[in-house]
């Protein structure tokens, strides 16, 4: 049977690989899963100490929906900030995105 | 316990004209611009004589997510006075290089609705929503602009990065819920005399999260990377909106999560807000003096004044917290008066963007150069102008809190800023203008926002003491004990 820490564990885990493919991938799709990685990460830690801390009260699972929300519009947004870029720069490589110095 | 809407009837006036806005755009020509300036004038009017009337309420609704205390107020106007300046510098901006959108008054108001909710709320769910209402706009303002290809790219930088900061953020909101089981502030102050050990180190730990997500809105050094491309990729008047608002409204989240935390983090915390002030004054200072382009240059000052302010974050308590707030109030004042001058000398297309371009502006547009001057001397701090009086506070409540070292090396910095901003003043006073001259468009709401925001840096440099008082009366109710008890819910 997994405990909190388990959960906490592979949520850890998760940020980190989120983080790790934000900063190496290039191409722009790829970082925008990368964010969501992150996101879901967070997700794992709220549903994990709502069931073993407080199984009585629902404030983390509640949360949860609200991060799944929010990052469907930020998805949203950040899908069509790379679809302008791709057609102004034929290309979404992100860091050939650089008329100004990064 | 019921819903008190009065105690957010300003945060509802704000999205109701946002929406109204929305609404009204639909059914006037693009011609009538003026039509949208005005409504958006009215409701941020009603916003502010909304947010008065509530100034002798305080309290919390909606179950303990909303509180109405001084500091809240305190923002509210800030982020009331950002908006209306911004307003008015971007009327014909928007109806001569955008063929007058009306989306973009909506994504101002909707931008602001996020901040003021981020001022009021005592629950992390709702801080949270309000980042994340404030953010999604400002990443669309960023690249608005349909010719600029500048701007595209720094919606790109902001969005990603932007994104990577609320991913930090909710991983330290996720610990401290995992170290208290709740979400709501005044919940979580009245659980501390039961925290164990390993809720210590889930806060701890939280609270590092969070001020890396926070460092990223307010632009500390070592998360600014995004700062200067997006401020020099956006158009000016959406840069002069996002370097005053959102920045003022991270900050009002990390004053009241400090003191909310104050009786549980350990004092180390007051030493990284002490390296982080000190690393972003020297950074934004030491970078800017090299700049060529203003609106970059100006990028690069917005983090050095987001160190000043962490000295007061840093300094903390009802001295610090006054201070930190005339600071933003006056800094959303000046910072924005100087975009306004850079929107009227760029010209079409915001072609002359450098400092050069603007030799000899200094014969030829005498007014604008006279009010730009003064923008630039009150944010290096010259007496009689208002960044003195914002400064002096600061460094005066740093050295009564016996933080010697952090005042002087506030002071040392702002020396050198005085070097860069005088270096505007010397190109359009002292430098032979070239031959090629800008054309420069003049217009009616333009010149009046020059004149509020000169109005207001001059009166607050000379007179400060009303708002002093009110900034002192809105600090010392920095007590968050106090204030939950004396809640009438």
């Amino acid at each position: 049977m997994p405990g909190l820490t388990h959960y906490l564990i592979l949520a850890a885990a998760l940020f980190a690989l989120g983080m790790f493919g934000l900063l190496t991938r290039r191409n722009a799709v790829g970082v925008l899963m990368s964010i969501e990685l992150m996101f879901n990460a967070v997700n794992i830690n709220f549903v994990a100490f709502s069931r073993f801390l407080t199984p009585e009260a629902l404030t983390g699972q509640i949360f949860a929906v609200f991060i799944i929300t929010i990052a469907a519009a930020e998805a949203a947004v950040g899908l069509a900030i790379v679809m302008l870029i791709y057609r102004n720069f034929r290309g979404i490589e992100v860091d050939k995105i650089n008329f100004m110095k990064w | 316990m019921g819903f008190n809407w009065i105690l957010i009837s300003p945060e509802i006036a704000v999205l109701a004209t946002g929406f109204i806005l929305l609404i009204l755009d639909l059914f006037i020509g693009k011609s009538r611009g003026f039509l949208l300036t005005a409504v958006s004038f009215i409701g941020i009017m009603v916003a502010l004589w909304l947010n008065y009337q509530n100034y002798s309420i305080m309290g919390v609704g909606f179950q303990g997510i909303v509180i109405n205390d001084p500091i809240g107020f305190y923002f509210k106007i800030i982020f009331c006075m950002g908006t209306l300046l911004t307003v008015f510098i971007s009327s014909t901006y928007v109806s001569r290089e955008m063929k007058g959108m009306g989306e973009y008054y909506v994504l101002i108001f909707i931008a602001t609705f996020g901040m003021m909710v981020m001022a009021s709320s005592a629950d992390l769910i709702t801080i949270f929503l309000g980042l994340e209402v404030m953010s999604i706009p400002l990443y669309v303002l960023a690249g608005i602009h349909r010719g600029r290809l500048r701007g595209r790219e720094a919606a790109m930088k902001y969005f990603l990065l932007g994104a990577f900061a609320s991913g930090f953020l909710l991983y330290g909101i996720a610990l401290i819920f995992g170290a208290y089981g709740s979400t709501n502030l005044v919940e979580i102050s009245q659980r501390f005399l039961f925290s164990s050990g390993f809720s210590g180190i889930l806060t701890g730990a939280g609270m590092v999260f969070l001020l890396v997500g926070f460092g990223f809105k307010i632009a500390a050094a070592p998360f600014h990377m995004w700062v200067p491309d997006v401020y020099e990729g956006a158009t000016a008047p959406v840069t002069a909106f996002m370097s005053a608002g959102p920045k003022a409204a991270a900050f009002a989240v990390l004053f009241r999560l400090f003191s909310v935390f104050q009786p549980v983090i350990s004092d180390n915390f007051t030493t990284i807000l002490w390296i982080l002030a000190v690393i972003t004054m020297l950074w934004g200072n030491l970078l800017a003096l090299s700049q060529k382009n203003i609106k970059r240059m100006l990028a690069y000052s917005s983090i050095a004044h987001a160190g000043y302010v962490l000295i007061a974050l840093t300094v903390g308590g009802r001295d610090g917290i006054s201070a930190g707030l005339f600071y933003l109030l006056i800094y959303t004042i000046v910072n924005i008066g100087a975009f306004s001058i850079i929107i009227f000398f760029s010209g079409k297309n915001e072609k002359y963007e450098n400092i050069s371009d603007y030799a000899g502006f200094g014969y030829k547009y005498p007014f604008a150069a006279i009010a730009m001057t003064v923008f630039m001397l009150a944010l290096a701090g010259f007496p009689a102008t208002a960044g003195f009086a914002g400064k002096y506070k600061i460094f005066v409540a740093a050295i009564n809190s016996g933080f010697i070292w952090l005042a002087i090396i506030g002071i040392f910095n702002s020396l050198v800023s005085v070097w860069y901003y005088i270096g505007v003043v010397v190109s359009m006073y002292m430098k032979q203008p070239r031959d090629e001259s800008p054309t420069v468009i003049l217009s009616m709401t333009l010149m009046v926002a020059v004149l509020v925001a000169f109005i207001g840096t001059v009166y607050l440099g000379l007179f400060p003491d009303d708002w002093i008082a009110l900034s002192d009366w809105a600090g010392s109710h920095y007590s968050w004990a106090s204030i939950v008890g004396s809640l009438v819910r």
